[in-house]
């Protein structure tokens, strides 16, 4: 009897602590959290074109051939990536790098093709309004062909590009870029809570495929004026804006992006 | 040994999913202050209403005027920027129909207004539709029904309610504005009651200009206005009905008195009246005729405005040393200053919206129009001048219609009083046309709410 009921306690107590740890607020970062500056910069000479250091250089044109060797020959490499102790194992960790970089290699052509459907959705959605049904069901496709395709990568590497983000740069060339298309409502009041946040799945050219306000509900509640304004307002800027100027690498990082449009810095004066 | 792989298992289930889909976020706090590019197609209409239309109003194509009405009052507010009529690729009889939006969006538009005029019953009918462009969807459709001599009022309906979809506040387009309109030498002026629509159209006198007039106010409640003439060098108080042209005389009062203004529900009358020497607020019940003093301080206090709720008054007092503007609660109580800057401040005006104070400023010999919070904070000038003042709020509190004066020559020429208008980013300030020379002007609230 005692057996089972500490059981059962012991059971209880670390359900409780893994949904606690694992409730979505707390794994959600904090929007006002200050950017690492040690990280981003790292990022910054990753992605930009600044000329490598020598000793950089050598290093990384050996990686590279590494990896022409392997999408060429099609040939085990070498060694197999030691392990760490506190990471997931990983099967077949050799064969999912290889269809990686086929897949990059592969990219401009499916861009292209993205491109082709994407106007064709936008040129529907502009002519026939009343064809918005099916046109949603056009992007819903298109979204999951695209994770489809880019479900390859490997764990690893996702899960080194998931804790990467957007670099300081890429977000600043994303930011500036938005800065110019939104017009923002004058009217609003500068003291109320208007925090628009739009959900936004991209194409790897950069157009929005779907968007979606997250406080949907708001928009149409009575007393809601200034919200809806704002929030039609952002979408507004995100269609004027296409194709937004996001990272020409590393797709699957921001494939979803969230944008949270906030008017009160600019309507305080 | 198997119960503790189970439950390792079960909490990497848990953890695992939501760091793999952590989603990017970006923050996005800027934005530009550019007017908003929209286009006004003008409202079609079928050839029988026309001729009738022309026959009634002398005019030839009213679903041209009404349109332009609209087009002039969007760029006036600075919010919006109407485009060209001449790039328009679609007529407005399909427009009105069902636009195009790839042509619309091709010469940059964001938003559309389209609509049509009929002559129906002896009456004009306005049906008026406004379109998001860029998301290809309509935004508001409404119609209306008046005489045929209502075409601009209709005009400026449409506004606000094109405003008011696209800003988020409402409009100030339906509004009228009364004056003092001034003519003559500068030392023996004609002043008379007058009245215009907000952009200067329909402007008639309402007083012959024999007796002096000064501050009309409008009753933030309906159409009527309180002012302040002298008659036998002694001032009075007034009440008029716009409407009706009715008058009556609220009180004589001794001494200088200054300003009366309305409260938020019309029923008193705020101001300042000099007793024995000193100056003081008062209010006044219009319908027992009960005066309260409200002040009682030995310095001057003057120019009372009431915030939107009633619950608080905001006026300027020399008890410092200098004039500052203080607040109050409506019986007088927890008196509190709120202009801490360099200079003189006066005539300070509480917004509708209730978050802001707009006043005059006097500093090294210049006059300044400014705004500031209710608390004192924020103080932001507007507009600077040789010579300005009496700023009035319209119904919206986004835009200020003061007046300014030119300065004379050496002969004591060249004098001239103006309306001008502001709004709160001080970048679009305007000439507000008038007949005459005009001053102390005062914004009423919308005509059709």
């Amino acid at each position: 009897m005692n057996r089972s009921l500490l059981i059962s306690s012991v059971l209880h107590v670390i359900f409780i602590m893994i949904t606690a740890m694992s409730l979505p607020f707390l794994a959600k970062k904090p929007i006002d959290l200050p950017p690492i500056i040690s990280v981003e910069l790292i990022q910054i000479t990753d992605k930009t074109n600044i000329p490598f250091a020598p000793k950089a250089k050598k290093t990384i044109e050996k990686i590279k051939e590494k990896e022409k060797k392997l999408v060429s020959d099609q040939a085990p490499p070498k060694k197999v990536k030691k392990i760490k102790p506190d990471s997931v194992p990983m099967p077949d960790d050799k064969v999912k790098k290889v269809e990686k970089i086929k897949d990059d290699k592969q990219n401009p052509e499916k861009i292209d093709n993205e491109v082709k459907q994407v106007s064709e959705f936008e040129k529907d959605e502009l002519f026939d309004p009343n064809n918005i049904a099916a046109l949603i069901d056009k992007s819903k496709i298109e979204t999951a062909e695209t994770i489809n395709k880019t479900d390859k990568v490997t764990q690893d590497q996702q899960k080194n590009l998931e804790n990467l983000g957007l670099s300081l740069s890429e977000e600043d060339a994303l930011k500036a870029q938005i800065f110019g298309c939104w017009s923002i409502p004058l009217g609003l009041p500068y003291n109320e809570n208007l925090l628009v946040r739009i959900k936004l799945q991209l194409n790897p050219d950069g157009t929005v495929s779907q968007s979606e306000i997250l406080d949907h509900a708001r928009m149409n509640k009575p007393g809601q004026g200034f919200y809806k304004v704002l929030a039609e307002s952002a979408l507004r800027a995100v269609k004027l804006c296409q194709p937004l100027r996001v990272p020409t690498t590393g797709y699957e990082r921001w494939k979803e992006l969230q944008l949270n449009f906030d008017a009160r810095e600019m309507l305080e004066g | 040994m198997y119960m503790i792989r189970t439950l390792f298992t079960i909490f990497l289930f848990f953890i695992l999913p939501f760091k793999v889909f952590a989603l990017i976020e970006v923050d996005i706090t800027r934005g530009n202050l550019n007017p908003l590019p929209i286009a006004v197609s003008p409202l079609s209409i079928d050839e029988n209403s026309k001729q009738n239309f022309e026959k009634i109003l002398k005019k030839n194509n009213i679903g041209s005027e009404i349109s332009l009405v609209v087009e002039q009052n969007l760029k006036a507010s600075g919010l919006f920027n109407p485009l060209n009529k001449d790039a328009f690729l679609q007529a407005p009889e399909i427009a009105n129909l069902k636009p195009r939006f790839e042509d619309w969006s091709l010469i940059k538009a964001q938003a559309l207004i389209t609509g049509k005029v009929n002559y129906v019953d002896e009456k004009l009918r306005v049906e008026f539709r406004l379109w998001d462009v860029l998301a290809g969807k309509e935004m508001m459709a409404l119609a209306f029904t008046t005489v045929p001599n209502n075409w601009r009022r209709v005009g400026h309906i449409i506004t606000d309610k094109v405003y008011e979809r696209l800003t988020g506040e409402k409009g100030y387009f339906d509004t009228r504005i009364i004056y003092v309109s001034e003519e003559g030498p500068k030392t023996r002026r004609i002043k008379k009651l007058a009245i215009m629509d907000q952009d200067g159209a329909n402007n008639k006198f309402l007083t012959l200009g024999n007796e002096l007039v000064l501050t009309p106010r409008f009753n933030p409640t309906n159409q009527m206005v309180t002012y302040l003439s002298y008659f036998r060098n002694l001032p009075r108080v007034y009440l008029l009905d716009i409407e009706t042209g009715m008058q009556e005389v609220v009180g004589d009062f001794p001494g200088m008195t200054f300003a009366p203004r309305f409260s938020p529900d019309g029923k008193k009358i705020i101001m300042s009246f000099a007793k024995d020497g000193n100056s003081d607020i008062y209010t006044m019940d219009l319908e027992n005729r009960i005066v309260e003093k409200i002040t009682n301080h030995p310095s001057i206090d003057t120019s009372p405005s009431y915030s939107p709720d009633g619950k608080y008054i905001c006026f300027n007092s020399d008890r410092s040393g200098y004039q500052q503007i203080y607040i109050m609660k409506s019986d007088g109580s927890n008196v509190k200053r709120i202009s801490f800057g360099n200079g003189l401040y006066g005539t300070p005006v509480w917004s509708p919206r209730g978050d802001l104070i707009a006043f005059t400023k006097l500093h090294k010999g210049k006059f300044y129009i400014g705004v500031m919070r209710t608390d004192g904070s924020g103080e932001r000038l507007l507009t600077e001048n040789f010579y300005q003042e009496a700023p009035s709020w319209s119904p919206n509190g986004r835009v200020l219609i003061f007046y300014r004066e030119t300065k004379t020559n050496d002969k004591g020429e060249g004098f001239s009083a103006k309306l001008w208008s502001i709004d709160l980013t001080g970048y679009n300030e305007r000439l507000v046309d008038t007949p005459t020379d005009a001053s102390d002007p005062s914004w009423s609230s919308l005509l059709s709410n």
